[in-house]
């Protein structure tokens, strides 16, 4: 490990670890992400049968691993803007950060991205499992859906936490970023794709939702892992990915660049 | 030089009320290897010259050179350089155990593993960490939360250490402590050290030189000696007698012993009980303040 990477190594462990410490709030999100994934079933699967067994392109079995998937992903997606960060900056903790030889959007992006793949083992593995031994569910059987789909999930991670850290840097010129946060959570899921397929939306609303990188962050990772988008196609997913992946980079950056000279640290 | 601030000034704006000048036309120069103790009552302005030091808090006007560098443009260069203790902000991981936060730091600051290994084990004996290393940093009692915070600012050993007050909190022993640690460290590694604190035993025990800010303006820069002959400091020995009176002896400690007064006061009656009161720093500088008037 290069000595400039190992911070960010070490602080993405870290994440995993600080994760692992909240065994008892991991498993009431699994109990409440069960819950509602059984709603969705009951919603969804009564929709494609409505339809005859099949719609856009869904028939109960995939219908099912889209749920359950996207489901079992809410552990690890930061979907309500709410992060460590904001509370360092209205705390005034941000000073440690800023103290300390490294680049602080990276060192938050390497922790959060820590804590999305412990959940992982306590939210989504269970969630899937559950999906695929009680409702049963259509998944590839090639390992290469598995491979780009692992790397696309891991990419939708590291959007989520520069996304996140993107909207939390507003607490440099806010002291109260609530109202942002409220905002944010309120179209997130709904263009990640946590209720229906971005694929059900009509066609202008499909568009607002391609103009935001809250798809690259759950629904084109469950097209991938699902096997629905294959080849070319998920290679293009994973293309538009990297493009939100440096978008909400770069913006990230420059507005600690631009905050951090206007940032009235608090507190003594 | 270490630390060279010229004319700096920081001003928050508020609303509704006339900005305020948290510190104001501030010249404070510092050579390597001294020990500075920075005083001022509540809202002097002493976090906020720190913040400035360090690069995390622009001027809004007036310049600042720490180490050499200028903190805002040379932040990380300066990170490395630097040690910072917040008394009131912790810098290690709180779900992690106490070790887990110096594997990082060591790090964050690139030291080798031989390196880390060799200064962690140093800070660990010097500072009594070996019984809660294993421990989660919220588990950790504030004493020895501050001796973690001491070991992780020191980790990378800085040129310059700046503790915003440090014994926050802490009982005496633990003071006592951290000040021989201190006292120590210096000794070992010539660093310079700049510390604020509302205790004047931390200045006496560590300061050769003290600078006292009121209103963000520097208000007394020498010794403490010079200091307490400034302001006639006076220590206080209270005894309880007896016959159930308690009498307050205050004394001038640079002419006359504590020894020497309960001496005197033995000879005449029975002492019960004693102790001693030190003047506080507000006092001190409160009578520096309105001397310079
Ligand atoms: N972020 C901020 N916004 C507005 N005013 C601030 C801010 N930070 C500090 N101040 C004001 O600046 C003044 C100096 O504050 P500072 O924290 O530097 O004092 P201090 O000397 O460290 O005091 P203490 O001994 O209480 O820690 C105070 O009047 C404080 O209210
Ligand atoms: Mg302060």
């Amino acid at each position: 490990m290069p000595a400039t990477l190992a911070p960010y190594w070490r602080l993405f462990l870290a994440g995993i670890r600080q994760q692992s410490t909240y065994r008892l709030a991991m498993f009431g999100g699994l109990v409440a992400n069960t819950t509602f994934g059984f709603l969705k079933v009951a919603m969804l699967l009564a929709t494609v049968r409505a339809a005859g067994g099949e719609i856009q392109g869904y028939d109960i079995g995939e219908m099912s691993a889209y749920i359950w998937l996207s489901q079992g992903l809410l552990g690890s997606i930061n979907l309500n803007g709410r992060t460590a960060f904001a509370d360092r900056i209205k705390t005034g903790d941000i000073a440690i950060d800023f103290a300390r030889p490294m680049n602080v959007q990276w060192g938050q992006v390497a922790t959060e991205v820590g804590k999305s793949v412990y959940a992982l083992l306590p939210r989504g593995l269970p969630s899937v499992a559950i999906g695929a031994l009680v409702v049963g569910m259509t998944m590839p059987v090639t390992p290469l859906p598995y491979l780009l789909g692992v790397v696309s999930l891991l990419l939708g991670f590291v959007i989520s936490a520069t996304t996140a850290y993107a909207l939390n840097t507003t607490g440099f010129w806010l002291v109260e970023t609530r109202g942002v946060q409220v905002l944010y959570m309120v179209v997130s899921g709904f263009f990640a794709g946590l209720f229906v397929p971005i694929s059900f939306f009509p066609g202008w609303l499909l568009a607002i939702a391609q103009a935001t990188p809250f798809p690259s962050m759950m629904m084109f990772p469950i097209d991938i892992v699902s096997g629905r988008v294959t080849g070319s196609g998920a290679y293009a997913l994973l293309g538009v990915q990297l493009l939100w992946l440096l978008v909400t980079a770069v913006l990230g950056h420059v507005l600690t660049l631009a905050g951090r000279r206007k940032v009235e640290i608090q507190g003594g | 030089m270490i630390i060279e601030t010229d004319q700096l000034t920081r001003e928050f704006k508020r609303r509704g009320k006339p900005k305020l000048v948290a510190v104001d036309h501030l010249d404070i120069r510092v050579e390597p290897g001294e020990t500075v103790g920075y005083i001022g009552a509540n809202g002097a302005g002493k976090s906020t010259t720190i913040k400035m030091l360090t690069g995390i808090l622009v001027p809004t006007s007036g310049s600042v050179r720490t180490c050499g560098l200028d903190p805002l443009k040379q932040r990380r260069e300066l990170a490395r350089r630097v040690g910072v203790v917040f008394g009131q902000r912790s810098q290690l991981w709180w779900d992690l155990p106490t070790a887990e936060s110096f594997t990082i730091l060591g790090a964050i600051h690139h030291l080798g593993r031989t390196e880390l290994t060799a200064r962690r084990d140093e800070l660990v004996e010097q500072l009594e960490l070996g019984e809660f290393l294993s421990t989660p940093v919220r588990q950790l009692s504030l004493g020895q939360r501050m001796r973690a915070e001491v070991a992780a600012a020191l980790l990378h050993s800085p040129q310059l250490i700046i503790l915003d007050e440090p014994t926050i909190g802490l009982d005496v022993l633990s003071k006592q402590r951290l000040r021989d640690f201190l006292v120590a460290e210096r000794r070992r590694h010539g660093t310079t050290l700049l510390l604020t604190t509302h205790d004047m035993g931390d200045i006496e025990r560590l300061c050769e030189r003290v600078l006292v800010v009121d209103h963000g303006r520097l208000a007394y820069d020498g010794s403490l000696a010079g200091l307490s002959r400034t302001v006639g400091a006076q220590r206080v020995l209270v005894v309880d007698l007896a016959d159930g009176t308690r009498q307050r002896i205050p004394f001038d400690a640079e002419k006359v012993t504590a020894a020497t007064v309960l001496a005197q006061a033995s000879e005449r009656a029975e002492v019960r009980d004693l102790s001693i009161e030190e003047p506080d720093i507000e006092d001190v500088v409160r009578r520096i303040y309105s001397a310079a008037r």
